[in-house]
């Protein structure tokens, strides 16, 4: 038993931490948020450059053949810069499901792209009903000839603003809600009968409503077997809850150093207000909050690659934890910021409200942990 | 990273599996569940031996002393094990506390003398270290020795020692100097329970149960050939101690089995005719518990893995000890709830079969004196001024 990393993970967390501190300060990241794109073009060059697009591809496709630590380590990487760049939805929502499901034709065309950064990606599986219910599709693709007609509304698409390329869930048969007749396909962005409405959220990143009217698809665009998608996203989302969970880990740790610096240099009745026991012991418990998380993401990273346990029971511990923990941190980091905790010139607001994102994201603690109770003792 | 198991690992699983099953015998647990204090005391000291015939007594021992060797794996997987067999850990006055101690700043004739008889749990240990005036600000403890020869002559008096009554020996704090910081005058000493001049009086607890005592010492003569290491340095060593302590009082692997047993116990319970396990309030309140725990092992094992590549668990066994005992405390408390008015029946009022229940009483009584968990060891409010001063830097 070990908690070590391998010297190339180690070489691969420094050298993100060594972009996030040498190129990514909070103002750098400030002005690419205000930017059209929201992103940044340049950046997710560099992120080709330095091989961090490869990481879970397999090498036949020229990836990195990397594991659950190797994008552990990169999340948390990118939580501390609050990186804006699309890594989730690209290389692991896009990416993930090409990888899991694609067929070869499919993977050999698009994931070359997305190593070399010349293509961007979209999950379009949220619809204005469906909550955190994955399985409640309305969406609908009819088999044509040689194809399929879709018709439907996604909405709060990651990345859905700047995306190449699309991956959208439909129903091919069954009922709203059942787990069975969801299908997902490759769209082009660009198809004809595709709708965009682009929109910024609270912690930067630039979404889109996306509207599909008799948008036709080649049969050779379903990612998976027709009817079957449900297991396939399930899958990758579990994955990329955990990789979530690492980015909001990366942001406790921000949080929780730079209040402890904060509480040792500000000074109130002639003493640093960290010398307070009531300002000490609100700060053991962040920090207990934060290794408890990150416990919780060693336990849900092993249990990936491990059989003793059932993944989907640590990443909904996780996602519960995250949830907890998060804001438990991100509260004290405010309050004991003071009135400087409020401004929107300070990063600590900006760090609460990508953790705030995070929680909603793939269902939020209580969601997951019904699902958690679901597992364990129905 | 990695956390799985090797063939070996798995093989030592089934050993531990096995001899546990075979060994924890029912006519032992019968003993163990005695109220009858010398049978239950025989019935500890039977166990003990036979872990020892075993070579397991000492799993966090160096081998050279008499330890396992097992790595953070192992000393996992055998910890695991146990308690999910609901197989009682050792007394840990002896082999967690002053052992450690004793190898690790003992001289050799001490390590001689003592550490053979506390691997076969031939003499019975108790801790001295609080006192009337001295709980949370432990260094201002006032239990004096005075050097008369080649002889202290120790006066004073120390409480909530755990099985003093059944003890031979104790390992105390005692104020050998009041000159300079008040951590700097205190010596380490082992006395002999036997000793002219030592009194053991009881303390009934709020579980009413007798484990707790006051001890009494009236020029009691302890010989210097008994002190650890050198005087005025004892607090750099029960230091030292207390941090084996608070890694060791986490018992998350305990507190597993105590959920799992909540588990079985609420399947049973029916209210309006659903199990209390199906409802969704009760399941909310459990997975608090259990994810807290899933995230504790894990904490757990990052300490123990350190530990095992060459660390000292340090300020991280507070962290361990407040979450630990709070999450013991928890379980103790849903255990009440699922327990309901039979968490009022007091024990030898009617059997288990006249109440048709069986565990309410002992869930009270664990509840009530689980309400220590979070005061001894030093209280958790001072464990979080460890971990400010210690972690953070405050």
């Amino acid at each position: 038993m070990n908690f070590e990393f391998s010297e190339e993970q180690v070489m691969l967390r420094d050298s993100v931490a060594r972009f996030i501190q040498d190129d990514y300060s909070f103002d750098t990241r400030k002005a690419i948020a205000h930017s059209e794109e929201g992103m940044s073009r340049d950046n997710w060059r560099t992120f080709a450059e330095l091989g961090w697009l490869s990481i879970p591809f397999a090498e036949e496709h020229g990836g990195f053949g990397g594991g659950p630590v190797d994008i552990m380590l990169v999340m948390e990487q990118l939580g501390k810069g609050l990186v804006l760049e699309p890594y989730l939805a690209t290389v692991l929502l896009f990416g993930g499901l090409l990888q899991k499901g694609g067929s070869a034709e499919l993977q050999s065309e698009h994931i070359p792209k997305i190593i070399d950064g010349s293509c961007l990606g979209a999950f379009a599986y949220l619809e204005r009903q469906s909550r955190f219910e994955l399985a409640d599709v309305a969406t609908t693709a009819k088999a044509v000839d040689g194809g399929y007609r879709l018709d439907g509304e996604k909405v709060v698409v990651f990345n859905g603003a700047n995306a190449d390329q699309l991956i959208v869930s439909a129903r091919t048969s069954g009922e709203q809600s059942d787990e069975s007749g969801i299908s997902l396909f490759l769209v082009p962005a660009d198809a004809a009968g595709v709708e965009k409405l682009d929109y910024r959220m609270m912690d930067g990143q630039l979404v889109a409503n996306l509207v599909f009217s008799g948008v036709e698809v080649p049969a050779a665009n379903l990612v998976g077997q027709p009817g079957e998608g449900f297991a396939l996203m399930q899958a990758v989302i579990l994955e990329a809850t955990m990789a979530l969970g690492a980015e909001a880990v990366g942001i406790m740790e921000q949080l929780n150093a730079k209040t402890l610096e904060y509480t040792k240099t500000r000074k109130q009745f002639d003493v640093a207000i960290g010398s307070f026991q009531a300002l000490q012991h609100r700060m053991v418990e962040t920090f207990m909050a934060y290794e408890q998380t990150k416990s919780l993401l060693y336990r849900a990273v092993c249990a990936f690659t491990d059989e003793k346990e059932d993944a989907a029971t640590a990443v909904h511990a996780l996602k519960v934890m995250v949830d907890r923990a998060g804001k438990l941190v991100f509260g004290e980091a405010i309050q004991l910021h003071g009135g400087m905790g409020l401004t929107d010139e300070l990063d600590i607001g900006h760090f609460a409200k990508r953790l705030m994102m995070i929680n909603t994201t793939f269902g939020n603690g209580d969601y997951h942990q019904a699902q958690f109770n679901t597992l364990r003792y129905n | 990273m990695d956390t799985s198991f090797t063939p070996e690992d798995l093989a030592f699983r089934d050993e531990v599996r096995e001899f546990l099953s075979r060994s924890y015998d029912e006519e032992l647990q019968a003993r163990l569940a005695s109220g009858e204090p010398q049978v239950y005391k025989q019935a500890v000291i039977d166990w003990q031996k036979r872990l020892h015939e075993k070579g397991w007594i000492a799993p966090n021992w160096p081998v050279e002393y008499g330890g396992t060797g097992w790595d953070a794996t192992r000393q996992f997987i055998y910890d695991s094990e146990r308690a999910a067999a609901g197989v009682r850990d050792v007394v840990p006055f002896g082999l967690k506390m002053v052992g450690p101690v004793l190898y690790t700043f003992g001289t050799q004739e001490q390590k001689d003398r003592f550490l053979p008889a506390i691997l076969a749990s031939d003499e019975w240990w108790c801790q001295g270290y609080s006192e009337p005036g001295s709980g949370s600000d432990l260094a201002s403890l006032k239990t004096r020795a005075v050097l008369d020869g080649d002889e202290y002559v120790v006066t004073g008096a120390k409480i909530w020692t755990t099985y003093a009554q059944y003890a031979d020996w104790i390992f105390c704090l005692v104020r050998t100097s009041s000159e300079g910081k008040k951590q700097e005058g205190i010596s380490f000493l082992l006395i002999d329970m036997k000793s002219p001049g030592v009194k053991v009086n009881p303390i009934v607890s709020i579980d009413n149960h007798h484990s707790l005592n006051e001890v009494e010492f009236n020029e009691v003569r302890v010989p210097v050939a008994n002190r650890i290491g050198e005087q005025d340095k004892g607090w750099t060593y029960a230091k030292a101690l207390l941090a084996h302590e608070r890694t060791s009082i986490a018992g998350v692997a305990d507190t597993k089995r105590g959920l799992a047993q909540i588990r079985d116990f609420a399947a049973q319970e029916i209210n309006g005719g659903r199990s209390l396990l199906s409802d969704p309030m009760f399941q909310a309140r459990m997975s608090d518990i259990e994810i807290e725990l899933m995230a504790l092992e894990f904490t757990e094992l990052r300490v123990l893995a350190a530990v095992a590549s060459g660390g000292a668990p340090g300020a991280e066994s507070s962290l361990l000890k407040i979450k630990g005992t709070e999450l013991q405390q928890a379980v103790q408390s849903l255990t009440m709830e699922v327990a309901a008015y039979y968490q009022g029946v007091l024990p030898n009022e009617l059997t288990a079969e006249q109440l048709g229940h069986e565990f309410g009483s002992k869930a009270r009584q664990s509840y009530m004196y689980g309400r220590a968990a979070t005061i001894y060891g030093g209280s958790n409010e001072v464990q979080k001024n460890i971990i400010a001063k210690a972690v953070l830097g405050l």
